[in-house]
């Protein structure tokens, strides 16, 4: 069970953004977290995939801390995928940082091994994305932490990385936390949707600083 | 208002130190946009929709080579008559906080789009001070720099550069990505509201939704071809006389019922001669391989696919 316990977070000298949070995914289970924009979802993300640290409150992942360092049994996918590569890395090399026993998933997301020779800015959004997913979804990874990971991608690339992380994550038992604005999409995919965390935040107030 | 013929667009790749490749990414385009027509162009990441705009506004890098023809109100655009038109007839909303120069305030900003629309001083401001009004910014707003302010303002902002001028045609690129429904509704109902003052609007996404929702026209873009131009609404009737392909982005969205279709194979092993779509294609024949469907008209729409029937 990954585990958020009464989590604080501010940044800066900010109003806090997260108060008392409290956020469980058991494993095997996809769970939603929908919310409007700055309401702290991501900042939630980050601190769960021990990106960053939350000023008071604990994350535990089966009953002990994140790792310091070493590999993460928490990994984070980000919306972005060009952001979360490095550009002068071939897509080969960016793969085995992660992952050395993918090929069973390059097959299951149809990426061909041609395309291990290639920069990242040759692959489209959609083929990057699977990349980066490949270069998460290793046997060590417990839990998935998806950060609207499907929101620049049009609805048939969309529904056929869902399915295979869903299938993926089921025959593993690995826990998802879907983070996105569709809540259709969530819906769709999720075992349980998180919608406490929306009123809990004290900060919905910050939203928009000054318009209309 | 505008009409653009068989837009091709293909750039040059080096291989290595003599040997180069042309990479064909737009082949063929055509659509037109009426006055008060809002017109989507649909497609996958890749499949050359920003390239069509950038294409009409002059923008494509170096190694870029175009054909075919647009023609702006009745007359024939020519590249330096492009740089004439861009940003005083044909403005572009850009598709993030990116595009805003970060070391200048927002007002400034919108005030320079302004007089290089051609305005002179003294409307400027005025203007500038209406489209702020207009999209709900405060005057405060004005002074702020493009990191102090929200996606949803920095939107407004952006549509707000593009009309402060008196451009008659719109192009907004992917307008909603990454904004959570209320912010995007707002974005959209203002294009809608640009419409509806009698502009064209062409409206880049890939979210087919959206583009239901506000669009007149759908233009389906698939590996750099046009696959269908539809009536919007057809795809709400649930009218099934269309492209396998716009079929497959409307049963794959979440509540049609998240169907995947197989991943696309890499463009290199794209076999050109047959039908681009042939490979993953639920309805593909042994002849889509052999030869390349042209765009052909079934009932009030433009369909390339050989064997959708009316």
């Amino acid at each position: 069970m990954l585990r958020a316990e009464k989590i604080c977070y501010r940044y800066d000298k900010d109003i806090p953004l997260l108060e008392g949070v409290i956020c469980t995914i058991n494993s095997g289970e996809i769970v939603g977290l929908p919310g409007p924009s700055g309401c702290g979802k991501s900042t939630l993300a980050r601190l769960m995939a021990g990106f960053d640290h939350p000023q008071s409150g604990i994350i535990f992942c089966n009953d002990q801390a994140l790792p310091a360092s070493g590999f993460s049994p928490v990994q984070m996918i980000f919306q972005h995928p060009e952001l979360a590569v490095n550009p002068r890395w071939k897509i080969g090399k960016i793969l085995a940082e992660g992952n050395t026993d993918c090929s069973e998933l390059l097959q299951r997301f149809g990426i061909g091994l041609n395309q291990l020779e290639r920069y990242p800015h040759e692959l489209s959004g959609g083929e990057l994305q699977r990349i980066t997913l490949i270069r998460a979804m290793t046997p060590a990874t417990r839990y998935l932490i998806a950060d609207e990971m499907t929101a620049s991608l049009d609805p048939a690339t969309q529904a056929l990385i869902w399915q295979t992380v869903l299938s993926w994550a089921k025959s593993r038992q690995v826990g998802v936390l879907a983070i996105s604005h569709d809540a259709s999409l969530l819906n769709c995919i999720c075992d349980r949707i998180d919608n406490g965390f929306c009123l809990q935040s004290p900060s919905s107030h910050l939203r928009e600083p000054i318009a209309a | 208002m505008l009409e653009i013929h068989n837009l091709s667009i293909s750039f040059q790749r080096n291989r290595a130190s003599f040997d180069r490749e042309t990479l064909s990414v737009v082949s063929d385009i055509s659509l037109s946009v009426q006055p008060g027509e809002i017109v989507a162009l649909i497609g996958a990441s890749g499949a050359g929709k920003s390239l069509v705009a950038h294409a009409l506004l002059g923008l494509l890098p170096a190694n870029a080579t175009m054909s075919g023809e647009f023609i702006f109100k009745g007359k024939r655009l020519s590249p330096a008559g492009i740089q004439e038109l861009r940003g005083r007839e044909i403005a572009l909303i850009p598709q993030s906080v990116t595009h805003l120069n970060p070391l200048t305030r927002v007002g400034k900003q919108v005030y320079r789009s302004a007089r290089l629309s051609g305005r002179c001083a003294d409307t400027a401001h005025t203007s500038c001070d209406r489209t702020f009004a207009r999209y709900q910014l405060a005057d405060t707003v004005k002074s702020m720099y493009p990191f102090q302010i929200s996606r949803g303002m920095a939107r407004r902002v952006l549509t707000a550069t593009a009309t402060a001028g008196n451009a008659n045609l719109i192009i907004a690129d992917e307008p909603t990505t990454g904004l959570d429904p209320e912010v995007s509704e707002q974005s959209l109902a203002h294009l809608k509201e640009l419409a509806t003052q009698g502009k064209g609007v062409v409206l880049i996404t890939h979210d087919l939704e959206n583009g239901v929702q506000i669009a007149d026209t759908l233009v389906v873009l698939y590996e750099g071809m046009t696959v269908e131009i539809t009536p919007a609404r057809a795809l709400e009737e649930n009218d099934l006389i269309m492209h396998p392909y716009t079929r497959s982005l409307w049963q794959a969205l979440p509540r049609n019922g998240f169907m995947s279709l197989p991943p696309t194979p890499s463009s290199s092993t794209l076999n050109r001669n047959g039908c681009l779509f042939a490979e993953r294609c639920p309805q593909a024949r042994p002849g889509c391989r052999q030869s390349a469907p042209s765009l052909r008209r079934v009932n009030h729409k433009l369909v390339r696919c050989n064997h959708v029937a009316g």
